[in-house]
């Protein structure tokens, strides 16, 4: 016979105000099986959690009621008092007559009916709980990091320098990300390239870290502590253990007009190419859709050009390399894949957005994007560090930044504000200001957002010291006159429209994520934004994990970020890899699916229904080892105790541990409809 | 609405804002367009251009448009725009610099009554170290004053012994006229320019 204690709290006047919280305790205590009822101001408390403590104990109850807030809140609380009296943790429920009565009612009369009746459910759900125990499943304690960017730098070496390793996975030739290409930074202005390229010859150099450069995740399977990561190694066409970066390949290569990525098409590279010089890993990457013997190939000619392998004296060059498929287990993923711009053509990759016809859709050559600017301004850029159009070779005098540009525009654009470009705008008008001393830099924005440490201050140094001209007001249209861009605009300050000549035009485009983002997360099983950035847990108290237990997300890819705030999100997810890998097993609540072997059919309903992947197959043998059945095993490790599946079933065969079919019926019973 | 063409030559080799840098030791470029000064500008309501669309102005190198409106000679250099200020832009030390900008006749003339009155009134400091009402009143109105304008008044003003029909010199003249001197000689230097 079952012996329930009820303890009804009043949350102070939460509950109180609304509820006759002891008229509760009263008029639960003639539902049979209940042994104790008390009302008490804060249950939570300790004195309320020795009440329960102690009734468990005196009183030897079998289940406990603790009617109060939301089992979000404070479940653990009274599941760990009812475990530390002895009682199972899964004997204890808690009725939730805060949120779901006292909060959204008026009437005490019929609040107090009302909460009786929520009381009474749990009641009698909990004369049919069954004792529970966690779940403990094994933790693999290595980590995956997608992205070499700063964001995945950070994390690599921080979830290294904790003692796991780390496996690091970069698209590109190089690791580095978009921080490579940038001259100087904001807020400080000190060179990119000399604070980055020492963590990126650290993550080289770094005992607990494998770097796959040049690679891509394949395919991903299991669960928290558990995953499966193939991992594509694209063929480079260099063995990477012969070559020994000298760099004699790329010298002698004769195709050497490709526009080069790294330079955002302002510089030219071979189609046998280092990305950049301080790039790591120092190997060259053959570009097999520029190369003359893979374009030779293609076309079923025969190989031609072999100058590269011929300059090669390691005999690294390996025109037959093939992409290798590697295995590694880990227990944590970091998804760091970073942004692109919204591009200044036409085409948009990959989607629909329509691009800006009025300025030209990038066919006006000196009009550029951000990362073009910083290329130019870069000393190790295309035109050693000056600012140059590119038309002619002439040094702009009049330069004209465009802010906003794909951003805070729902019609052409995107509607959220890219957050990073007014400060980079800023940073651009004072490089120019150091290089073209007699050139005016005129800036047209909708709002200066300069809301990080030291950002005001920057951008008003732009201003107030360095001489940039700051005009309130969108451009309507640019167009070319001979070598001079025509702007028509308008200054909201001054309520008149203006036209300028321009030498050169920066555009601030939007930061979107990257292309083939939508493909990466479907394989992580993690849910993204409809702009394909990568959805936080909870947007303020779960802000680097993601939906999906064992994946974390830094940087770029899950909003536009600046370099502080991806290498704070990095470390933030290292300290969370971290803390997962602290213990050999993991604990699980054990609300999860099981499926009675029994009876289960293998019709597979619930496979197809999990959002989570947690559905498996399992062959049921006869005695000689030969498989009579295929029924559904709903793994622990992965199920998320969503109970789709126990709704879906047609045999009834899977339930939902602490939710059963019996319990919920009984529930409902109690209420007498 | 008339458009302009953007260029920083609207007054010659130098652009406004560097010179009333030049004059004030003050960065018209700091001015955050924030409209605090204007909100406090006693004479807002009365004005076209309010301290704040002075700043933007001298920023923006708009000597045209600032010489065509009364704004700056509206201004009763009550300092409120100065000192509610978060950025310490000084609007009234701006429109100061440029009404001696304007006074001097290269860029823009003030209205000719206003001006009367600056004179007139500099004229009597000048004469007798300190204001003499009655003397102002006579240069101004034949300097280009409206004539007859106030003149009901003047009878209950003498009756009350709020005018005095003899000038009354201060001590020490001499170092008055000094001072007038040393400004005389600043302002020859700055038209020289
Ligand atoms: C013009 C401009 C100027 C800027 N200036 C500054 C500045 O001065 N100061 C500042 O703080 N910030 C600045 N930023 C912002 C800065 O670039 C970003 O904050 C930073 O690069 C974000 O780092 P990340 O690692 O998140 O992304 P990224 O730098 O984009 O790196 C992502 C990496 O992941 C790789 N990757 C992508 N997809 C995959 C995949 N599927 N598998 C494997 N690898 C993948 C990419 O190849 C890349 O290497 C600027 C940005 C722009 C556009
Ligand atoms: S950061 Fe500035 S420029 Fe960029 S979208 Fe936001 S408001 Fe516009
Ligand atoms: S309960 Fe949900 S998560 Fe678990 S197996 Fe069923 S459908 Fe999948
Ligand atoms: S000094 Fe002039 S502009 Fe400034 S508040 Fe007074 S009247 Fe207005
Ligand atoms: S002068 Fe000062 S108060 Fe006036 S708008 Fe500029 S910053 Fe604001």
């Amino acid at each position: 016979m079952a012996r329930i204690g009820v303890f009804v709290c009043h949350c102070g006047e939460n509950i109180g105000r609304t509820v006759d919280c002891h008229a509760v305790a009263e008029g639960c205590k003639d539902v049979p099986g209940v042994v104790h009822s008390v009302d008490y101001k804060y249950m939570c408390s300790d004195p309320g959690q020795q009440m329960v403590k102690k009734a468990i104990e005196e009183k030897g109850l079998t289940g406990v009621v603790v009617a109060a807030c939301s089992p979000h809140m404070h479940e653990k609380t009274f599941r760990r008092a009812a475990a530390g009296a002895g009682l199972n943790a899964f004997l204890c429920e808690m009725a939730n007559v805060r949120e779901h009565c006292s909060w959204i009612h008026e009437d005490r009369e019929k609040a107090t009916v009302k909460a009786i009746d929520i009381t009474r459910t749990i009641i009698e759900k909990v004369k049919h709980n069954v004792p529970l125990s966690t779940i403990r499943i094994p933790v693999t304690r290595r980590a995956l990091v997608i992205g070499g960017g700063i964001a995945g730098i950070q994390a690599a070496l921080d979830i290294a320098d904790g003692g796991r390793e780390v496996i690091l996975v970069e698209k590109g030739p190089s690791i580095g990300g978009h921080m490579s290409q940038l001259s100087e930074t904001f807020p400080t202005l000190d060179c990119s390239q000399c604070i980055l390229t020492p963590r990126m010859v650290e993550v080289y150099q770094h005992p607990r870290i494998k770097l796959y450069a040049y690679s891509e995740v394949e395919s991903v399977e299991g669960y928290i502590g558990n995953f499966k990561v193939t991992v594509r190694r694209k063929a480079r066409s260099v063995d990477e253990e012969k070559c020994n970066g000298c760099g004699a390949c790329t010298q002698v290569c004769p195709n050497k007009k490709i526009p080069s990525e790294f330079d955002c098409g302002l510089g030219k590279r071979t189609a046998i190419y280092v990305p950049f010089p301080q790039a790591v890993p120092n190997l060259p990457t053959v570009d097999r859709n520029k190369c003359l013997l893979f374009m030779n190939r293609a076309k079923g000619r025969p190989d031609t050009c072999k100058k590269c392998a011929e300059a090669c004296e390691k005999g690294a060059i390996d025109f037959d390399q093939q992409d290798r498929l590697i295995t590694e287990d880990v227990g944590a993923i970091v998804v760091a894949t970073g942004y692109q711009l919204y591009t200044i053509g036409k085409d948009q990759p990959k989607d629909n957005l329509k691009g800006y016809g009025e300025y030209g859709y990038g066919t006006i050559p000196d009009v550029i994007d951000g990362l073009q600017f910083e290329r130019l301004a870069s000393a190790s850029g295309p035109t050693s560090g000056k600012i140059l159009r590119p038309s002619d070779g002439k040094v702009p005098k009049r330069i004209v930044f465009l802010q906003c540009i794909g951003s805070r525009d729902p019609q052409k654009g995107m509607e959220y504000c890219s957050k990073i470009c007014c400060m980079y705008v800023a940073k651009h008008t004072m490089l120019y200001h150091h290089k073209v001393h007699d050139g005016v830099a005129t800036v047209f924005y909708m709002d200066i957002r300069a809301a990080g440490k030291g950002y005001e201050e920057f951008s008003r140094r732009a201003i107030e010291e360095e001489g940039a001209q700051y005009i309130r007001g969108r451009v309507s249209r640019m167009w070319r006159e001979g070598d001079v861009i025509k702007i028509l605009g308008f200054d909201t300050l001054e309520g008149e429209p203006i036209e300028m000549d321009a030498d050169m035009v920066v555009l601030a485009t939007a930061m979107r994520p990257q292309p083939g983002i939508d493909v990466l997360a479907q394989k992580l099983s993690v849910s993204y934004d409809q702009h394909g950035f990568i959805n936080e847990a909870h947007p303020k108290l779960r802000p680097v994990e993601t939906n999906t237990a064992g994946i974390y997300v830094a940087g770029a890819c899950q909003a536009p970020r600046d370099i502080p705030d991806a290498v704070a999100m990095a470390s933030a997810t290292a300290s969370k890899v971290l803390g997962l890998f602290a213990n050999e097993m993991l604990e699980r609540e054990p609300t999860v699916a099981r499926v009675d072997e029994g009876t289960c059919a293998g019709c597979f309903h619930c496979e197809r229904v999990c959002a989570y992947g947690a559905v498996e197959h399992k062959d049921i043998k006869d005695r000689a080892g030969n498989v009579v059945r295929v029924i559904a095993y709903v793994n622990p490790g992965v199920c998320q105790g969503c109970g789709t599946c126990e709704a879906t079933c047609p045999s009834k065969s899977v339930e939902l541990q602490g939710f059963t079919d019996e319990q919920i019926w009984s529930e409902i019973q109690a209420l007498g409809v | 609405m008339g458009s302009h063409e953007h260029s920083r030559n609207h007054s010659g080799p130098e652009p406004l804002a560097a010179r009333v840098q030049r004059m004030t030791g003050l960065n018209p470029a700091c001015c955050y367009q924030c409209g605090k000064c204007s909100a406090g500008c006693p004479m807002a309501a009365e004005t076209t251009l309010r301290p704040h669309d002075v700043m933007r102005l001298v920023a923006r190198d708009r000597l045209d448009k600032l010489a065509d409106a009364d704004g700056l000679w509206l201004c009763l250099t009550c300092e409120t725009c100065t000192s509610r200020c978060p950025n310490g832009c000084d609007p009234a030390r701006t429109m100061d610099a440029l009404r001696e900008i304007f006074a001097t006749g290269k860029d823009g003339k003030p209205p000719k009554a206003i001006s009367a009155f600056h004179k007139s009134f500099l004229a009597q400091v000048r004469a007798h170290g300190r204001l003499f009402e009655m003397g102002l009143i006579m240069s101004y109105k034949l300097g280009g004053g409206p004539m007859f304008a106030d003149v009901t008044t003047t009878p209950s003003v003498l009756a009350r012994g709020k005018l005095g029909l003899a000038p009354h010199n201060v001590k020490g003249l001499d170092e008055v006229r000094r001072i007038f001197d040393a400004c005389a000689a600043v302002a020859a230097e700055e038209e020289g320019r």
